[in-house]
């Protein structure tokens, strides 16, 4: 087998690994607006966010220590303890938690009934808010991530591959664990919302408001739940990410990459979200290693887009979203 | 009382059609011109013009084009960034390839090449519609900003990959370059300014701001009455694109000087821009004005009360601002959908009839 091939095989499987980091923070996206119709900007920064947090319990940080130290002049910064990952995974879900209580509270019920597209607007300016707030709490300093998941390459598929072409493939153990994670996260969300009451409220909240309410369905208590469940996907996305490339601002911005993740599987689909992910994995790695170095590379910044762009043209509504059907 | 249509009669065709048919609107807008054309430029100097002015007339600019797209047409778009940055850059090929002509007609024309670009990012939104094209215009920013960044062609080959405004002179004085004049700069972007604010204007309230209006009202009901829906949406991304493309050619050439395009042009100035005419009120020419001001005097006030009065440090100050300008679009959103525009139709609705209550 010619190298070139075996080069792309690689490229072609690390993209896959790519895609489903993309599709983790897809995945937020949708439940959120299956359930609501909002269109959450904010889920890269909730990734953000929640890693941030993560690290600043584990670390035994003092929130707000900067802005403590520069207004009354003491010099905070640590409590001096550690958190076992573990616990501190499950106190950062409590605070993802309270955020969806507060983001439904003081936000989204008094945009009740306003166009899509304020509603998305109102997002963007909760994802300013969470960046300045997440900063001003625990710095803005790039931090490094490690609740124990395992890393570097995997010297299996290494001797494997080595085995069979005689080039040792370079696959990380973490997308392998992320792949994994991913998978199980999916078969839980279909879980919760196919077979447990929440999960059949939430559907209902989902086709039609109005109805949902006259069965007797509270729409705060199953929007409360929706951004928690997104809170979690956004944790694990944000864990995955953090202990990737550390927790950092840039983290946010793969939010941007969700969005062309989105739109090739369409908004209302959850399997669309894992395959626009792979696909887009695959496709800006492969592009980049067949035609970037032709171009100038870094390609991948912009491929993801164009290809969903093209796309689009010749399937409005994405390869699994409902047909869009407009009446005057 | 004070704000007043009545006994306001008008005899001719002409009067009737005027840009600002109330006679209150168009002395309050004589009394700005005049404040802003011969009084401004005696007293400014190279720190108001630098930190306030130059930056909200260039904004200004892109927000009207924006708002065009957005609150006219009902075409969100994200890719400012990448518009004002190939105004930039075709106003640096323009001002390098042709030095002896004025730079005004640089302007211009790096204006009529990105509204070119911008229709042709522009066309798939006869297939794609509402978030899927605001998805679909981020192709737009990130290929531009890449292509500026990639392909040497763009900056002449310059070995740091930036572009550097060269002096240019407008009647012979300075706009362009590091020795120019405070109210030189400013009156430069102010004649274009009010250039662009006025064919805005004029064409909102016309027959085609009315298409615009009915395509972002409902496309399909407009479809049926009879609006073309190629022609509506293809001229407001043009008209768009010009206004952004000057914005960004003055941006590079009179506000900067030098540009590096990862930077000034990102992701975040499309934000930026559209978080303006969302403050400033969708679909209002008074809104761009007003929202580009706010964002711009903003982070300004923030920074002369946090690390002047206060003391802190800056970089603490730009994570508190982030959480003041996300925090404030919330609370306008909530509090009134429509903007600061909508503020002041509802301050003229009072002003009517104060002091008297009914």
């Amino acid at each position: 087998m010619s190298d070139q091939l075996v080069f792309a095989m690689e490229v072609f499987l690390n993209g896959l690994m790519a895609g489903v980091l993309y599709a983790l923070v897809a995945l937020g996206f949708v439940l959120i607006y299956k359930a609501s119709g909002i269109f959450n900007y904010a889920q890269g920064v909730m990734a953000l966010f929640s890693a941030l947090t993560l690290v600043g319990i584990m670390e035994g940080q003092v929130p707000f220590a900067h802005v403590i130290n520069a207004t009354f002049g003491t010099d905070l910064h640590h409590f001096g303890w550690h958190v076992p990952g573990f616990v501190a995974i499950l106190l950062t879900m409590a605070v993802m938690v309270l955020l969806a209580i507060c983001v439904q509270k003081f936000v989204f019920r008094h945009l009740v009934g306003q166009e899509p597209i304020i509603l998305f607007m109102a997002t963007i300016g909760l994802a300013y808010f969470l960046e300045g707030v997440g900063d001003l709490m625990w710095g803005s300093e790039i931090k490094k991530l490690d609740v124990g998941l395992p890393q570097g390459i995997n010297l299996m598929i290494d001797e494997t591959t080595f085995g069979w072409f005689g080039y040792g493939f370079f696959i990380d153990n973490l997308d392998i664990v992320a792949t994994i994670i991913a998978a199980l996260l999916v078969t839980a969300l279909v879980i919760f919302s196919q077979y447990t009451k929440q999960g059949r409220a939430m559907r209902a909240v989902a086709d039609d408001h109005q109805a949902a309410l006259s069965v007797g369905i509270s729409l705060n208590f199953i929007w409360v739940m929706v951004w928690s469940v997104a809170g979690f996907v956004a944790l694990v996305a944000g864990i995955m990410w953090g202990t990737k490339s550390g927790v950092q601002f840039s983290l946010s911005l793969i939010a941007l990459k969700a969005l062309p993740v989105l739109m090739l599987g369409g908004f209302t689909s959850i399997p669309g979200a894992i395959v626009g992910g792979l696909i887009i994995g695959v496709g800006e790695k492969l592009f980049e290693f067949a035609i970037g170095p032709m171009v100038g590379g870094a390609t991948e910044n912009w491929f993801a887009y164009v290809l969903a762009l093209i796309f689009l043209v010749f399937r409005p509504q994405g390869l699994f979203g409902e047909k869009i059907i407009e009446r005057v | 009382m004070f704000y007043r249509e009545a006994g306001d009669f008008k005899t001719t065709y002409a009067a009737d059609s005027q840009t600002f048919p109330i006679k209150f609107d168009r002395f309050r807008y004589y009394a700005v011109s005049f404040v802003a054309f011969l009084i401004i430029p005696f007293v400014i100097n190279d720190y108001w013009v630098n930190a306030i002015f130059l930056p909200f007339l260039i904004y200004s600019i892109a927000a009207i084009g924006l708002n065009i797209l957005v609150g006219y047409c009902g075409q969100v778009s994200l890719g400012t960034g990448g518009f004002m940055a190939v105004g930039a850059y075709g106003c640096y090929k323009l001002m390098t390839a042709f030095p002896e002509v004025s730079i005004f007609f640089h302007v211009l024309l790096a204006g009529g090449i990105t509204s070119i670009v911008c229709v042709l990012f522009g066309l798939p939104s006869l297939r794609i519609k509402g978030f899927y094209l605001a998805v679909a215009t981020l192709a737009a920013q990130f290929f531009l900003v890449w292509l500026f960044n990639r392909v040497p062609w763009f900056y002449n080959y310059s070995a740091s990959g930036q572009i550097n405004a060269p002096e240019r002179t407008v009647f012979g004085i300075e706009v362009t370059g590091p020795n120019t004049e405070a109210w030189a700069t400013y009156l430069f972007c102010l004649v274009f300014l009010t250039i662009c604010a006025l064919i805005a204007r004029n064409l909102t309230r016309g027959t085609q701001g009315r298409t615009w209006m009915a395509i972002r009202d409902m496309d399909i009901a407009a479809e049926i009455i009879g609006v073309n829906p190629l022609k509506a949406k293809i001229s407001a991304f043009a008209v768009s694109g010009f206004f952004v493309g000057v914005s960004g050619a003055l941006f590079f050439s009179v506000y900067l000087g030098a540009v590096e395009v990862g930077e000034v042009f990102g992701i975040n100035k499309s934000f930026l821009v559209l978080f303006m005419i969302i403050i400033g009120g969708l679909g209002s020419i008074f809104g761009s004005f007003a929202g580009a001001a706010f964002l711009v005097l903003l982070p300004v006030l923030l920074k002369n009360v946090l690390v002047g009065m206060l003391g802190w440090p800056t970089d603490l100050a730009a994570h508190l601002e982030f959480l003041i300008i996300g925090g404030l679009i919330i609370t306008f959103l909530i509090a009134e959908p429509h903007g600061l525009a909508q503020l002041w139709r509802v301050a003229k609705e009072k002003l009517r009839l104060w002091p008297f209550p009914h």
